[in-house]
């Protein structure tokens, strides 16, 4: 019964996200921009969630697995594309193609999330923490370097794919991918896994196995998300994709509640707001020992960041959406 | 020859650097059992305390002049070392870890971009002044700076008073008894609140003194120089065994060593992602480091 409506929630959200696509050339470019993003965003957030949230294993390399997807997809509809397609291609055969170059892409992330997964899911907490991060700015390296992508200076003229129909129906499909697979008589390990490795293991559950799935699949939606990026920004950077960005997916979970998927859903729309929020505030002037000084709220973004964790660890560990605290051995 | 030799001087001062601030994280790794992710940014904090702090003692290199600006700095970081414990790590001693690591990596967002705004210290690099009086020299036909000379110096003599410290005296052995076990420690009267404290203050003013000697061969600082020195020396402390004094020591200097290796060859522009191949390889093969021991896992 409830597998049947969401799977009708998922149908909805792709036949209305259709909808939107078809009237999205009258929209302000602007405002599609930042609608985009959203989307891309939600799709990040949820699938760092699996890993962070559902599964407990810290992971600070997320951008990492968004830049091969961004990397491959783009390539592929880049340099492949003009010659498979021809000339003049069909926007039928382009969307196609599109569509391929983006499961490619996460496919290739979930690859490297399988990579980077086995090894470094025998270590646990802030060790594999440190070591996420360091296979982020390890694949971001290799990018700098790839001259075939562009290298330092990046790749550009990427076409145009993204659109609101590709962003909101695959953040729909990736909200129902993990929503049943954590709901599912399988998925209960993943939980389990987090709340007590020890006594999951004992009871005959594989935590590495665990793990890794989640790994995989996390960094295939985070290779989907960098897809539909590149072609939304139709140009990428390496240094687009370093430590910062990890941390903003990071602090979407945090402050959504690790492990709660709706939570997180609202927290990736806020967070994703602010930094348009901020840059419509006026510049705050004021004098401090005779010096003037000018309080331009965007700059200010990574400190407000900063703040919302420490006063999220302090005061609501839990998440700000998340209500009821969850239960946790030994409590 | 000569470049071999000249490589290995500046691979040791790299790599005496990556020990100082290694230290830091191993002493608190030790007492706490995390890593502290704003360590990195202490050591940015020193670099500018120093440069503050120049024009108070006399604003040309003097040996007396480099002398105050290095101990006054050194102490400005231990408190504010202690100060980050106090506000931010202390009331979430008993939360899980997890939660001190993120609130950490916050702390150190917060000194980075915090620092980046143009009321504190500001975006643009600032250039770092000649605390010593520089000179050049060589030996079979290899030029060193006495810059380099000063930082090996510098930390050897630092690395004796630390050893000093942690064996001989009071303090010392209170934070061994803590990183041993500390309700134990703690039944038996140590303060373990006092030996936290102390120990952020002493690791804090090691990375101060870190900073200094890295502004002073990497003369631009700037509010984000903290993060790759930062976390190489992490690695660095993983390298060596985390939570053990000599290893921390070791790992940097084996770190700064490959490090300056790798950036003679033409793999140069991998040097950033070098330090983390290492820790995936140590943490792969020999996750206790080269001298730390394994630790058999308890339910």
């Amino acid at each position: 019964m409830k597998a049947a409506r969401s799977k009708l929630i998922v149908l909805a959200t792709l036949a209305a996200s259709l909808g939107v696509s078809l009237i999205s050339s009258q929209l302000d470019p602007y405002f599609l921009d930042v609608v985009l993003g959203i989307g891309i965003n939600i799709i990040l957030a949820v699938s760092l969630n699996l890993i962070n949230g559902y599964t407990g294993q810290f992971s600070l390399g997320h951008a990492g697995f968004m830049a091969v997807g961004a990397y491959l997809s783009a390539a592929l509809t880049s340099f492949l594309a003009p010659r498979l397609l021809g000339a003049i291609p069909g926007i039928a055969a382009t969307q196609v193609f599109f569509f391929a170059a983006l499961l490619a892409g996460g496919l290739g992330a979930a690859l490297a999330g399988l990579l980077v997964g086995i090894p470094s899911l025998r270590l646990r907490g802030d060790y594999l923490a440190i070591v996420t991060l360091g296979f982020g700015e390890i694949i971001r390296v290799i990018f700098q370097n790839m001259e075939s992508v562009g290298g330092a200076s990046g790749l550009h003229n990427i076409p145009q794919h993204t659109s609101f129909f590709w962003t909101f129906g695959l953040a729909g499909v990736a909200v129902y991918v993990v929503v049943s697979l954590v709901n599912s008589t399988y998925g209960r390990g993943f939980i389990a896994v987090r709340d007590d490795e020890v006594a999951a293991a004992a009871v005959g559950i594989n935590p590495t196995r665990y793990k890794v799935t989640a790994f995989v699949l996390g960094a295939f939606w985070a290779g989907i998300a960098g897809g539909l990026y590149a072609h939304l920004k139709s140009s990428l950077n390496p240094t687009g994709f370093d430590f910062m960005r990890s941390i903003e997916i990071v602090i979407m979970v945090i402050l959504g509640g690790m492990g709660n998927t709706t939570g997180v859903i609202v927290a990736a729309v806020l967070l994703s707001l602010l930094p348009v929020g901020l840059r419509e505030l006026p510049t705050f002037t004021f004098n401090l020992a005779g010096n003037r000084i000018d309080l331009v709220w965007k700059e200010l973004q990574m400190v407000i960041y900063s703040l919302f964790i420490i006063a999220m660890m302090l005061l609501r560990p839990q998440g700000l959406f998340t209500w009821a605290p969850r239960k946790k051995a030994g409590e | 020859m000569t470049e071999a030799l000249q490589q290995l001087v500046n691979g040791l001062a790299l790599g005496s650097i990556y020990a100082l601030i290694a230290l830091g994280y191993t002493m608190v790794y030790g007492v706490l059992r995390f890593i502290n992710f704003a360590h990195g940014d202490v050591f940015m904090l020193g670099a500018f305390a120093a440069l503050f702090l120049y024009p108070l003692a006399g604003g040309q290199p003097s040996v007396g002049g480099a002398i105050l600006v290095l101990v006054l700095a050194m102490a400005i970081c231990a408190a504010i070392g202690i100060l980050i414990e106090r506000l931010a790590y202390r009331p979430l001693r008993d939360r899980p870890r997890l939660n001190v690591l993120i609130t950490a990596i916050g702390v150190s967002l917060l000194i980075e971009y915090g620092g980046q705004h143009q009321a504190m210290l500001g975006k643009d690099p600032r250039t770092f002044p000649d605390l010593l009086p520089a000179t050049q020299f060589s030996i079979g036909g290899a030029v060193f700076g006495s810059h380099q000379l000063v930082v090996l110096a510098l930390t050897l003599l630092l690395l004796i008073v630390l050893r000093f410290i942690v064996l001989k005296t009071r303090i010392g052995t209170a934070m061994r008894a803590v990183s041993f076990n500390p309700q134990a420690a703690a039944l038996m009267g140590v303060n373990i609140n006092v030996v936290v404290s102390f120990t952020f203050g002493l690791g804090s003013a090691l990375a101060a003194a870190g900073g200094i000697l890295y502004a002073m061969n990497y003369p631009s600082i700037e509010p984000l120089m903290g993060v790759m020195p930062g976390l190489k020396a992490f690695v660095a402390a993983v390298l060596g065994g985390i939570g053990n004094l000599p290893g921390a020591a070791l790992g940097g200097l084996v770190l700064g060593l490959i490090e300056t290796l790798v950036k003679a060859t033409r793999w140069s522009n991998y040097a950033d992602g070098i330090a983390f191949a290492v820790l995936i390889l140590i943490l792969l093969f020999r996750p206790a480091g080269l001298l730390g021991k394994t630790e058999v896992e308890k339910v």
